[in-house]
């Protein structure tokens, strides 16, 4: 999702991140934000992402996060691993009793 | 592949880890602040604000530890945040960590000690590649009850050729007068095979070694050289090689000096210090070819083929030896039944001192059992004190197997501090140690502290810590907290499995003291009776000193070549030497009438009307001796006569004879008058004239070895040893008699003097050794034992105090009370003893071997000892048994 969030928004800092995937799941994912940063953390020590310091919108210095190329490949490996999972899933609940009689 | 990635950049985080962490709470902080600047902004109050920035974003603390745990190895961190509340820990109770350090120290110090010894001694017996292919050589004749008999040219050369082996090379020991430079010096030499070198498989410091195909028969005149003869002779000359030395006044030249680390291997002392190597085809060209039943050759070492091992070539030696008793059949009668064994050569040098090190070994690892039970003491007693703080971790939600990895990591901690002073003062004291070791031991110049020891240190350290931990550290975390922190203020603190716990490890501590404690007493009760054993000879007063006289290649330039000529200079050498200060009796004999000499002068020997074939003798032990040592050395005659000044070179050849010689072949007959050949068939008949008491001359153990005299007027040996009896100054007689013996023959060198009541006391020096070995370890070990039921007691009375004091209160005598904690403690050691006695009697069987005059369970030892150890251990409660009686029962139950 972090990822996501930022091929679409471009280089934004961590409360932003936290405030777009609030938005984004429409308040229906209820998890500690805290736990965002030691994931940004994780992502940029992995090298999937890097971080500058830049000025916030509210004139407050912030360090910017954005993808890095390897980020970009994990983000497409991770949306076919997902969209396959998610097929897979989406097959069993479309299956009807008599297509397997 | 993926973990060990990620085990590496967690390693690596380790480092960074600081740094990460500071990010994480700048960006955290950053959050909050946006969060409640936000929440402001929609109008909430300042407090409100940031609670609720907070209530959304999580537990801050926990999501920290969660991302550092992630990131590094938890392993690690615990150990160093372990190491770090421990190295807290012992700074704060400085006393209790040195006690327990110095205790560890010395535990651990004293095994590696022994180890180290045993580790170039046993472990490492030959300092030679491949020592696995080595092997000895011994001809046996079992049939006629002969062993190790010597080998034969031919079947040296048959063993050569049976593709058994890659190398066999016989070998003589002896020394050899080296003259030329200031002064005539008597050197150890060795005759070998010119494979000897390749054999061994060593490489010169410089120069060459005999070349292995040299086909020469006789010696070829090359020598190799030690290195510290090269040094000490020669003042290291770098020009060394191709000049003369004159042995036995035929010249030689140098080929090779071989390197300082490079010590020949032999049974004794003397032939491992051999600085003189020459090699020798054991048959000469003028001389028939040697006879397959002349057996000249002393001993025999050889190197098996790659991949052979012992018992292999053993098996395929044994199918040759088989096929040659049906080729030579007169050489080789069925009765004698002749068999050659192979012995690893690394046992040979060993010899007998495996069994005394082995004991060594045994007793120290006992003393570091104990000293470790004792640390595990003061440990228990300790963690009962620190039950609150274990309780309150336990109760904060600390798991059991984290408690006890940190009470580990502590005892390991303790371990390894006392390893490191151990080794310390092992470093520090290891020439003074050295100087402890009796001479006679093999590789004694090769004793270090290498890796191995140091490696042996370390696994001994680390075993000792979890050894003396474990018990504490699981003690302290079965507690129950609740009824730790309900109970902390009261009087009993003591739990019953604690209780049982310490008393098991006093329980241990007694038993290991008792075994210690009668192997050192039945050591001593042995060392005690030889010390005090009747000689048969009086040696007081008696110096020996030694002389050569030289034995050219050939025969015809030899000036003492005959009886006469040699009994020409003896008679004029005694005649001088009487007028020397202080001489009062004077004597000479072969060096192997030297009481105690442990040599091997044995005579192949066959009586008159014996059935014995005459080419495969029974062996005595025999010197030749001038009329005046019988006198000398106050050993009497009980039958017949002793030389006189007849028994001269063309007279009948005559002996004399021990009692144990008579009763072993005569026990029903005189033995004067009765005839017998020594040496070869071709020689003449020897008459017994005389007999004389048995003298422990060979042995201080055994008193009943056949010994036989013969007449110095009668024989050529070249191994003399002067000896002079009376008010004797031992500091300038080997000058004295050096000038007598080089007023008749200046190139004849003098040496080895010693005086015969250090030679006594030097023969017990490797018994002296273990004994005051084993002793000193078992004292230590009972006084750890003291120490240990001291301390339990206390324990235990400390613990009971509120007890006690009901009981007294109650009326209880103060007598009984005493009573009631001294019987605990004899408990203990009644139970010690009992376990120790069971122990202590399968120990001693083990190294009967090593006892004299006393039987290996012996009655008086083990009861008085067992008495010892409960003296010690009722004495140990005394102390606290009082303490228990003076309890006031008014401050006990008040202070409760």
């Amino acid at each position: 999702m972090v990822l996501k969030t930022l091929d679409l928004l471009g280089p934004l800092h961590g409360y932003g991140i936290a405030r777009r995937i609030e938005q984004i799941s429409g308040d229906l994912l209820a998890v500690n934000q805290g736990t965002l940063y030691p994931l940004l953390l994780k992502l940029e020590h992995e090298g999937a992402i890097a971080s500058d310091w830049g000025t916030s919108e509210n004139n407050r210095r912030a360090r910017f996060y954005r993808l890095t190329r390897a980020g970009h490949q994990q983000l497409q490996t991770e949306t076919r691993d997902w969209e396959q999972t998610a097929a897979i899933i989406a097959r069993f609940f479309d299956v009807k009793g008599e297509d397997l009689s | 592949m993926r973990s060990l990635q990620r085990f590496f950049a967690r390693l690596s985080n380790l480092a960074a880890r600081g740094r990460a962490d500071r990010r994480l709470r700048e960006e955290m902080d950053e959050h909050l602040a946006q969060q409640t600047a936000d929440n402001l902004r929609a109008g909430m109050s300042t407090a409100e604000a940031h609670r609720q920035a907070v209530l959304k974003f999580g537990a801050v603390e926990a999501i920290r530890e969660e991302y550092l745990t992630e990131l590094s190895l938890p392993f690690i961190w615990t150990l160093s945040q372990d190491l770090r509340y421990a190295l807290r820990q012992l700074a704060a109770s400085p006393g209790f960590a040195s006690i327990v350090i110095l205790t560890i120290a010395l535990g651990i110090g004293a095994t590696t000690a022994i180890y180290s010894v045993v580790d170039a001694v046993l472990l490492h017996p030959l300092p030679y590649p491949q020592p696995e292919q080595l092997v000895r050589i011994e001809n046996d004749f079992p049939g006629i009850g002969a062993r190790d008999v010597f080998l034969s040219v031919p079947e040296w050369k048959d063993f050569e050729r049976s593709g058994i082996f890659q190398y066999v090379a016989p070998e003589r020991s002896g020394s050899v007068n080296v003259t030329g430079s200031s002064q005539p010096t008597r050197i150890q030499f060795k005759s070998v095979a010119a494979n000897y070198f390749a054999l061994l498989d060593v490489k010169p410091e410089l120069g060459r070694v005999f070349d292995p195909n040299d086909p020469a028969p006789g010696f070829n005149l090359e020598v190799v050289i030690s290195d510290g003869l090269w040094k000490r002779d020669f003042g290291a000359d770098p020009h060394i090689l191709g000049k003369t030395l004159r042995l036995d006044n035929d010249p030689y030249h140098v080929v090779g000096v071989m390197p300082p680390d490079f010590h020949d291997q032999g049974r004794t002392t003397d032939i491992r210090n051999t600085e003189i190597w020459a090699a020798c085809g054991f048959s000469s060209l003028p001389s028939p070819p040697p006879a397959r039943g002349a057996r000249r050759l002393r001993t025999a070492i050889a190197r098996l083929k790659p991949g052979l091992t012992v018992a292999a070539a053993q098996s395929r030696l044994d199918v040759l030896v088989a096929s040659l008793r049906r080729q030579f059949p007169a050489d080789y009668p069925p009765e004698s039944a002749w068999t050659v064994r192979l012995l690893s050569l690394g046992d040979t040098v060993i010899g007998n001192v495996r069994q005394p090190l082995l004991l060594l070994m045994g007793a120290v690892v006992m003393v570091l059992l104990i000293t470790c039970v004792n640390v595990a003491n003061l440990l228990l007693a300790r963690a009962s004190a620190r039950g609150r703080e274990m309780a309150i971790r336990q109760a904060l939600g600390a798991p059991r197997l984290r408690l006890i990895r940190q009470l580990l990591t502590e005892s390991l901690l303790l371990s390894l501090l006392g390893g490191i002073a151990g080794l310390a003062i092992l470093f520090f004291t290891r020439k003074l140690l050295l100087q402890m070791i009796p001479a006679a031991l093999p590789r004694l110049n090769d004793i270090s502290i290498n890796w191995t020891v140091l490696l042996f240190a370390l696994g001994v350290s680390v075993l000792a810590g979890v050894f003396f931990g474990l018990a504490p550290a699981l003690q302290a975390s079965r507690q129950d907290p609740i009824h730790v922190l309900r109970q902390e203020g009261r009087g009993s603190k003591g739990s019953k499995s604690q209780t049982w716990t310490l008393s098991a490890l006093v329980v241990t501590e007694f038993a290991l003291s008792l075994v210690l404690l009668i192997a050192a007493g039945l050591l001593l009760h042995s060392f005690w009776d030889l010390f005090k054993v009747r000689l048969g000879f009086d040696p007081e007063n008696v110096i020996a000193v030694k002389l050569w006289l030289p034995a050219p290649n050939d025969p015809n330039t030899d000036i003492y070549g005959t009886p006469s000529h040699q009994a020409q200079f003896v008679r004029e050498l005694l005649r001088r030497g009487q007028s020397l200060p202080g001489v009062k009796e004077i004597a000479v004999g072969s060096s192997g009438s030297i009481p105690l000499n442990h040599d091997n002068n044995l005579f192949p020997l066959v009586l008159e009307g014996s059935t014995t074939r005459s080419n495969l003798p029974h062996q005595v032990e025999g010197s030749s001796v001038t009329p005046e040592y019988f006198q000398l050395l106050g050993i009497p005659l009980l039958r017949g006569r002793i030389f006189t000044e007849t028994d001269v070179e063309n007279a009948p050849t005559v002996a004399l004879v021990n009692e144990a010689f008579a009763r072993t072949w005569w026990p029903y007959d005189d033995p004067i008058g009765k005839r017998m050949k020594l040496g070869r068939a071709a020689d003449s008949w020897t008459t017994v004239v005389g007999v004389v008491t048995n003298a422990r001359t060979e042995s201080l153990e055994n008193a009943n070895i056949p010994q036989i005299y013969l007449s110095s007027w009668q024989r050529t040996d070249k191994d003399l040893a002067i000896f002079l009896r009376g008010r004797l100054d031992p500091a300038k007689l080997p000058q004295q008699v050096r000038a007598v013996v080089q007023s008749l023959n200046n190139e004849l060198p003098v040496f080895g003097a010693k005086r015969l009541p250090d030679v006594v006391s030097g023969s017990l020096e490797q018994r002296r050794f273990s004994m005051e070995m084993v002793l000193l370890f078992a004292l230590t070990a009972l006084l750890l034992a003291g120490i240990g039921v001291y301390g339990t007691i206390s324990y235990i009375v400390s613990g009971r105090t509120r007890d006690i004091g009901i009981r007294i209160a109650l009326g209880a005598q103060r007598k009984t009370i005493l009573q009631m904690v001294l019987n605990q403690g004899l408990t203990l050691a009644l139970a010690g003893a009992a376990v120790g006695l069971v122990g202590a009697l399968i120990v001693s069987h083990l190294m009967a071997g090593l006892l004299y005059g006393v039987s290996p369970s012996d009655p008086l030892t083990f009861i008085s000892l067992t008495a010892v150890l409960v003296i010690v251990a009722l004495a140990a409660c005394y102390i606290p048994a009082r303490r228990a009686m003076r309890v006031d029962p008014i401050v006990a139950l008040r202070e409760a």
